[in-house]
């Protein structure tokens, strides 16, 4: 039975399903890390999702029927970019003007929603298109392997870089200067800035950061998952992303567990479904959700979330 | 408490900047219709069929004659009631709610506003017997379409594994999901029929995710229904496998693989009820969308070499629905069954 | 942004003041649309007060709506007062047991709340489908090819009373009325208005006027402490969730007898909801987190809503362009709200003119 169900396409449709999650949520821990919440995940992946989409479609030859290199490496650049800029404007809101984060992340929340809708409805008169996105890439060797290599290494390159970013995230933050700076700022900004850590620039740089992957999270759902764009299409996956970080305690390795948990879950539910199973519909898709919380309760950690989440940092006279 | 100071102002400001005149007051000769859709007119299904049919009324009339506004987007019900009470009370002559969720709210706005004329659908619900006279209802009886869909995916089958992805078990989705297993099963009762209702309208990853486990099961023929399945449409043309699609032409998704689609054509519903309301005649009446009616429209993809043989038997099926030798019948508990006549 | 999509910004600015306060209707629609933003606020006061972040608004709206329909309809034939009162409060309990749920995750097992309070919306939702789908179906849509996924509609009897006729009273009383049609007996502002009124003044008396209040705010200031000082901290975080979740709940069995009357599980959560369940911590967040100053800030941001709606159909703008411009609002409001502080700090007493100026600020970028 279970062997039925958990086949290799299975556990490959769930890492695949992992990547926007993966990128949405390490970019948030590293926000979070220095002590700022993004609640505007979502609207940025919306945006950096249509963008790169655009980018791919406008440099994509016409009449193309296989992926075009330079227009996948500009919409991940385009993606990248605009992240950068929405990263940016929510550090200007957050770090600079001390915004209450809460309602802030909201706001780029619905501006990402609309303004990607509007985009869409100007440039493509709102009409579904398609485009080729980033093709399977067989690691030689190595997906040759039974089972393994179906699973693992036959998907494409913005899954495996979402996977990479996970060591190099827990290196940086763990065995770097600048992962040191994030961690103190997160604790306690005031003694980090005592120590002469600029508080405003290593949060500046990780909402930025946090921007960019989230747009990248877009961009992996665009033009890497679906190949397509349609209004909202992210359907609350930035909410759970953030959810993830907490999942994760704040570290890239939990949240990679976290994705993988709810991801793989929820390709196992449209499986039992897809094998006819008879379980109301709704009570599959509840699943990843409810397992979610029960893994944590068992996997429960005493880690306190960074001390200085969510307070802005003003340096005193 | 400043920042609640900054906000009023901010409305205030905007409220105040704005010179006090009032819109001068509509001509009235022409038929004005107004519409309530959940999603958007671009979405390649629901919303788009309303939209498509009002733009083709309207070149048929003549923009001088036949105006229309619509507000997309309109999923938060409480806000579509809002919309349709408003357009009622600025005096459209037919208002229209275009999704089966706003039923609620047309039952109480329309007595207050008995020379207006409403419709919504899909149902076939008028409420007549609740007093109410205004209400046009219409519905599309999609398993028609999907039916005929169904056998041309049996025939086109090589690997006898079919697939059909639906949002919720409800309504027109879980009419043509029906409809589609049970055209499949009459042509070719081997093959194994696949359904997933997602549970969600909007999920594009989801919807890809649940095509991608039916190919993963050798499935080479996919369906759906609702707005997500763009998702699921590119993956079929990734694994090589062909599409059906309904509500709208989904032609343009992936000219390749795209057999036909059922299209909702809602022309002659609309020309009905705009010939009672320019009568003065509102009898708030039911309406279907058939075959037989061309209401549901099969329109093939014509980039698609299709196997005469394949559209032949299609087209024999069509017209057997039409002449009533096939017809469907749904149970108490949402069974379809196929009926077929006595042949003589 | 107006400009870009060919429309007249002066003409897009009167239909959103038109269409939030311009005429006894409009401002009929907004009071309706502030009410559960309101209720779900002053939860969210309650809960953010005490040091847990409930953005479970959605879920427990849900659970609250539910409730209600079904102890309405279960009690179809009893005395409507009598039944009303007892689906509010049913819908009370129930949003308090789905909020409360995360705060046990949270107090006893350590799960995050912002993670449980999120899955539990999407939780509450699919539990929603099911059962309107299923159970809760109307008998009506049995049967029927393609049937529609809704409860059957409450009985007339237990709609929330209107209070337009007492407000024209009112006016007849005061020698104000007018003769014409346009008088708020003709409107659908209902009573759950005034039950959120009084609420808000009942969480600022609970809050501020009450020992739990105290140990509640307590607990959010400095749990450490408050455990220190013999305050069991466990039980009011789960106390929190509770109260929070409860207003949220009721929030939905007021907009289930007020608006709705029946469940659709058609469009999903956010089509009953209407997005309340977060709208209303952005309202409690710009009321400064208190009860009372919840009121006019969900008012406000109700009439955003109303008016951003009105402005699509009469300048037939796109929505999204509507939902980009709220984002807007909202972000610029939240940033220019350090200046104001800035100010006040310096003692400059020009506040006024201060926020004016922002507001040019925030018009020149529309």
């Amino acid at each position: 039975m279970i062997e039925n169900l958990l086949t290799a396409s299975v556990l490959a449709s769930g890492i695949r399903l992992a990547t926007p999650y993966l990128y949405a949520a390490i970019g948030e821990t590293f926000g979070q890390r220095s002590g700022v919440l993004n609640l505007g995940v979502e609207g940025v992946m919306l945006m950096g999702a249509f963008t790169s989409l655009w980018a791919v479609h406008e440099i994509t030859p016409v009449g193309a029927t296989s992926y075009y290199a330079p227009a996948l490496l500009a919409g991940v650049l385009v993606a990248l970019l605009v992240g950068l800029l929405m990263g940016l404007a929510t550090a200007v809101i957050n770090v600079t003007l001390q915004a209450q984060q809460g309602i802030s992340g909201i706001g780029i929340y619905l501006f990402g929603l609309g303004m990607s809708d509007l985009l869409f409805q100007k440039v493509f008169r709102g009409q579904v298109i398609t485009v080729n996105g980033f093709p399977k890439v067989n690691i030689p060797v190595l997906s040759d392997l039974p089972v393994l290599g179906e699973v693992f290494f036959r998907q494409n390159l913005l899954v495996y870089l979402a996977f990479a970013l996970v060591p190099a995230t827990w290196f940086v933050l763990n065995k770097t200067t600048l992962g040191l700076n994030i961690r103190a700022v997160g604790q306690n900004p005031e003694a980090a800035d005592a120590m002469g850590i600029s508080v405003t620039r290593v949060r500046y740089f990780t909402v930025t950061l946090g921007g960019m992957l989230a747009s990248l999270a877009g961009a992996s759902l665009s033009i890497s998952l679906v190949n397509v764009f349609q209004q909202n299409m992210t359907a609350g996956q930035g909410f759970i992303a953030v959810a993830l970080v907490y999942f994760g305690a704040w570290q890239a390795r939990g949240v990679m567990f976290g994705a993988l948990l709810f991801s793989l879950v929820n390709a196992l539910q449209l499986q039992v479904r897809t094998k006819g199973i008879d379980v109301p519909d709704e009570a599959a898709s509840m699943a990843p959700y409810l397992l979610t919380i029960i893994a944590l309760i068992f996997a429960s950690r005493r880690i306190d979330q960074p001390a200085a989440l969510t307070k802005p940092f003003e340096r005193g006279e | 408490m400043k920042k609640l100071a900054l906000l009023l102002t901010i409305v205030l400001v905007a409220a105040i900047a704005v010179p006090a005149f009032t819109a001068p007051v509509q001509a009235q000769d022409k038929l004005r219709v107004a519409v309530v859709t959940p999603s958007t007119k671009s979405d390649l299904a629901f919303s788009q069929s309303i939209y498509d049919a009002l733009i083709a009324v309207q070149e048929e009339r003549g923009e001088e004659n036949f105006e229309f506004v619509l507000s997309e987007n309109m999923f938060v019900v409480e806000d579509a009631a809002t919309a349709l009470r408003d357009y009622a009370s600025q005096g459209y002559d037919l208002v229209i709610a275009h999704g089966s969720q706003y039923g609620s709210s047309l039952l109480d706005i329309a007595p207050d506003f008995p020379d207006t004329a409403f419709a919504w659908g899909t149902t076939v619900d008028t409420y007549q017997d609740q007093g109410i006279t205004n209400v046009y209802a219409y519905e599309a009886r999609s398993e028609e379409g999907a039916f005929v869909q169904g056998v041309m995916a049996a025939l086109l089958s090589e690997s006898k594994v079919v697939g059909i992805i639906g949002p919720i078990e409800t309504g027109d989705a879980k009419l043509y999901v029906d409809g589609f297993k049970a055209g499949v099963l009459w042509q070719d009762p081997e093959i194994e029929v696949l359904v997933n209702y997602i549970q969600s309208f909007s999920d594009l990853a989801l919807a890809a995710a649940a095509a991608e486990a039916m190919l993963a099961e050798g499935a080479d023929v996919l369906s759906g229904s609702a707005q997500m399945v763009p998702g699921a449409v590119n993956k079929a043309k990734e694994a090589g496998a062909l599409w059906f699609g309904t509500q709208s032409n989904q032609t343009t998704l992936s000219p390749e693989i795209v057999v036909s689609s059922q299209v909702y054509n809602w022309v002659d519903v609309l020309n009905a009820i705009i010939a009672d309301v320019e009568a003065g005649e509102i009898n708030g009446v039911s309406f279907a969308l058939t075959l037989e009616n061309d209401g549901l429209l099969i329109e093939f993809n014509e980039d698609f070499e299709l196997d005469e043989d394949v559209q032949e038997a299609a087209e024999e099926v069509m017209q057997a629905i039409i002449d009533g030798d096939i017809s469907f019948e749904v149970d108490e508990e949402g069974v379809l069954t196929v009926v077929e006549a006595e042949a003589e | 942004m107006i400009l870009l999509m060919n429309a007249n910004p002066l003409d897009a600015y009167q239909a959103l003041w038109e269409g939030a306060f311009g005429t006894k209707n409009a401002v009929a629609d907004t009071l309706v649309k502030a009410t559960p933003l309101l209720l779900v606020g002053i939860g969210i006061c309650i809960s953010f007060r005490g040091g847990v972040v409930n953005i479970g608004g959605e879920g427990q709206m849900i659970a609250g709506g539910l409730a209600a329909v079904a102890i309405g309809l279960q009690y179809k034939e009893a005395d409507p007062t009598t039944v009303i009162i007892a689906c509010l409060v049913g819908s009370f309990i129930a949003g308090a047991l789905w909020g409360g749920i995360a705060g046990v995750l949270k107090a006893y097992f350590n799960v995050n709340e912002i993670l449980s309070t999120i899955m539990l919306n999407q939780i509450a939702a699919f539990g929603m489908m099911y059962l309107v789908r299923s159970e809760f179906i109307d008998p009506r849509q049995k049967g029927r090819a393609a049937p529609i996924p809704e409860t059957e509609r409450l009985p007339r009897s237990l709609d929330l009373p209107r209070i337009g006729g007492t407000l024209d009273d009112l006016y007849d009383f005061l020698g104000l009325s007018s003769a014409d049609a346009n008088q708020w007996g003709t409107t659908l502002l209902h009573n759950g208005i005034v039950i959120a009124f009084v609420l808000a003044i009942v969480v600022y008396i609970l809050l501020w006027r009450t020992t739990i209040g105290y140990r509640i705010r307590a607990v959010g200031k400095n749990p450490r402490a408050s455990r220190y000082a013999g305050i069991k901290v466990k039980r009011y975080v789960v106390l929190s969730l509770l109260l929070s979740g409860g207003f949220a709940g009721l929030a939905g069995g007021i907009q289930l007898l007020g608006v709705r009357h029946r469940m659709n599980a058609e469009g999903g959560a956010i089509a009953f909801t209407g997005n309340a369940g977060f709208n209303g911590i952005v309202a409690a967040l710009f009321g400064g987190l208190h009860p009372l100053g919840t009121i006019p800030a969900s008012i406000l941001f109700g009439a955003l809503l109303v008016g951003g709606n009105k402005l699509q159909r009469s300048v037939q703008v796109p929505s999204a362009l509507i939902t980009a411009l709220i984002g807007l609002v909202i972000i610029f409001v939240v940033a220019s709200d350090v200046f104001v502080r800035r100010r006040s700090r310096r003692r400059v007493a020009v506040a006024t003119s201060e926020a004016s100026a922002e507001t040019a600020g925030v018009r020149a970028s529309l």
